[in-house]
């Protein structure tokens, strides 16, 4: 007998059937622009100073894979969730079968972790063929986007099961999602912002994220040191798992 | 011969059922109570449904009966008193209860995105149900709701009786003990309403345990054995349909309709004849037991009704006395 996790897995896969074509397509393609935009234009002028010791768009792609999974994890982690409780309320429906909260967001996260992994592989593809990848360890930067996913879903599955209506997302990405992806370090390196602000930085979890995958695609060491990167994404996700798991119990208990 | 293999089909559930100890009821709630804050939606009700039963909650809007079946299918804890269901806790044993329950809530919680079978598929599988159990399965409830042709339409642009049809559907998909039906076929034309009593008379014919709220007094006349009608969170009669209207109403109700002046001015007038006079707002209910005799009676009076209908009182006249606020002994 299938565990209610998976099928609760399950469950978003057969949703995810029907549009699967176009998120493919779009992991391919939308790297292509930003590495064409930002890596190979925005970095012409970027390289003549020569600050950073690598080319820019060798500097700023693995920085582009972290945020992307940021960006899926954010898209999949807010609306289709609050969609689960106000619009289709599908989390009540799981509600009356033996299907446990734990199941609920765990399956749910499950399917986001393998949204985040699909769109980190075309990545990955896209960085190899511009010559963005310079060292053996690349493909470490996939585990690392997965995790980068799970340690930013999960606080946001507590964030999306809270709020009453979908207007708070808003605040969600202006105050969260935009700024991180600003200034934790994927479009230049945090040394340069004022302490404060790079303290904002270290506590976010896609700064280490863009630590860990720059790592593996240059080949270069990290800030702090790898485990460090990565234990402070497994305290992110298991902060937030355990957040969102005690946010669903309060949503679904009348 | 269908109906024969289909029992046999559903010997598992009832041999369980049986095991429960044939003392036990199925539902067993005893000064139940549900507050959301201060305020109490169900202020202690003793309610036992056994096993075979159709079991129907009325009352008007805002009595508690949502809470009530909440309660009862363990998706909300009792604040009060004492809830044993298949002789399990809610509170401890939900997910093993659950199991063994099929709910159709007041409001749809179908997957809009995805296709009718799959929404039955899909469930089936949080009831640990194989594949191709599930397919199978959902091609039979399809057939059961008449839904079959609209088996791989997405949910979103169905009527909303249908979707109404594939929440029913979508209950039955474990083969449940017992079937929680909130308002059922509220949105229903009368076509699908029919079709919905009788596959709900199906079930319990073989011997699935129904426990049902409605706004009509004809389905809950056509399908409870026994029925409770709630007001303000509190039970304010119980008993079989036949044996509510025996206790409640007279053999007859003579409805009298007047076109000059207000209706309230009347009922001085009527006052004396038959048992019980009732006031709504477009006409008022004479309760006797001979309407022929009340009707003449009231003639007699000089008093020139613009309309007279004489018939046997119903549970509806039930529950306008006991919930009605405007009716005068
Ligand atoms: N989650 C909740 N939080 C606060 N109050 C609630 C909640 N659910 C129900 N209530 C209140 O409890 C009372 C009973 O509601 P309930 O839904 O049980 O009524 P009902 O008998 O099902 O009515 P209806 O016929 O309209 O469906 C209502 O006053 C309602 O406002
Ligand atoms: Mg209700």
């Amino acid at each position: 007998m299938a565990h209610p996790t998976y099928a609760v897995f399950e469950h978003q896969l057969v949703s995810y059937r029907r549009v699967w074509r176009g998120s493919v397509l779009s992991s391919f393609l939308l790297p292509v622009l930003f590495l064409l935009a930002m890596g190979l234009t925005v970095g012409g002028y970027v390289d003549r100073g020569g600050g950073l010791g690598v080319r820019y768009l060798d500097f700023i792609a693995p920085g582009l894979l972290a945020s992307t999974a940021l960006q899926v994890a954010a898209g999949e982690a807010t609306w289709p969730v609050h969609a689960g409780f106000v619009w289709h309320r599908m989390y009540h429906g799981m509600r009356a079968t033996p299907v446990r909260i734990p199941d609920m967001v765990r399956g749910h996260i499950m399917y986001i972790l393998l949204r985040v992994a699909l769109s980190a592989v075309g990545f990955l593809v896209v960085m190899a063929l511009f010559g963005a990848v310079h060292s053996a360890w690349a493909p470490a930067a996939l585990p690392v986007a997965v995790l980068v996913g799970l340690a930013t879903a999960a606080p946001i599955f507590a964030y999306s099961a809270t709020i009453s209506t979908d207007g708070m997302f808003a605040v969600l990405f202006r105050f969260a999602v935009v700024p991180m992806t600003l200034f934790a370090g994927v479009f230049f390196p945090v040394d340069s912002l004022p302490l404060a602000a790079r303290a904002l930085a270290y506590v976010s979890p896609l700064w280490h994220g863009v630590e860990l995958t720059r790592a593996a695609t240059l080949g270069t060491p990290t800030a702090w040191g790898g485990w460090a990167h990565v234990s402070f994404l497994v305290m992110w996700s298991v902060a937030g798992y355990l957040l969102a798991v005690h946010r669903f119990s309060r949503r679904l208990a009348d | 011969m269908v109906l024969r293999k289909s029992l046999a089909d559903l010997s598992y559930p009832r041999v369980r059922v049986l095991d429960v100890s044939a003392a036990e009821p199925l539902i067993a709630a005893h000064g139940l109570v549900k507050r959301f804050g201060d305020f109490t939606a169900v202020a202690g009700i003793d309610v036992d449904v056994r096993a075979g039963e159709a079991f129907g909650f009325l009352g008007p809007n805002g009595a508690g009966k949502s809470s009530t079946m909440r309660m009862i299918g363990c998706v909300s804890a009792p604040s009060g008193g004492t809830l044993r269901i298949l002789g399990m806790d809610p509170v401890r044993d939900g997910p093993a209860i659950r199991a063994r329950l099929g709910v159709c809530p007041q409001q749809d919680s179908l997957d809009q995105d995805i296709t009718v079978r799959e929404n039955l598929t899909v469930y089936a599988r949080y009831f640990g149900i194989s594949r191709r159990q599930a397919r199978q399965r959902a091609d039979e409830l399809l057939e059961f709701v008449q839904l079959t042709e609209r088996a791989n339409d997405k949910v979103e642009p169905l009527s909303g009786g249908m979707k109404r049809r594939l929440t029913i559907a979508r209950a039955l998909v474990n083969d449940p003990a017992i079937v929680l039906l909130d308002e059922p076929t509220t949105g229903l034309d009368p076509q699908a309403r029919h079709l919905v009593w009788e596959r709900l008379f199906q079930l319990k014919q073989r011997g699935v345990t129904l426990v049902l709220t409605t706004h009509y007094m004809d389905e809950a006349e056509q399908l409870c054995d026994r029925l409770v009608v709630m007001d303000g969170g509190r039970i304010g009669a119980e008993g079989s349909p036949r044996q509510l209207i025996e206790r409640y109403a007279t053999r007859e109700v003579v409805e009298l309709r007047f076109s000059d002046a207000t209706l309230d001015s009347y009922l001085g007038k009527l006052e004396g004849i038959g048992e019980r006079l009732e006031l709504l707002p477009d006409r008022i209910l004479l309760y006797a037991d001979d309407g022929d005799l009340a009707v003449a009676a009231v003639h007699e009076r000089q008093l020139r009704p613009s309309s007279v209908l004489v018939r046997r009182s119903t549970l509806e006249d039930v529950f306008l006395h006991l919930t009605g606020r405007t009716l005068v002994d």
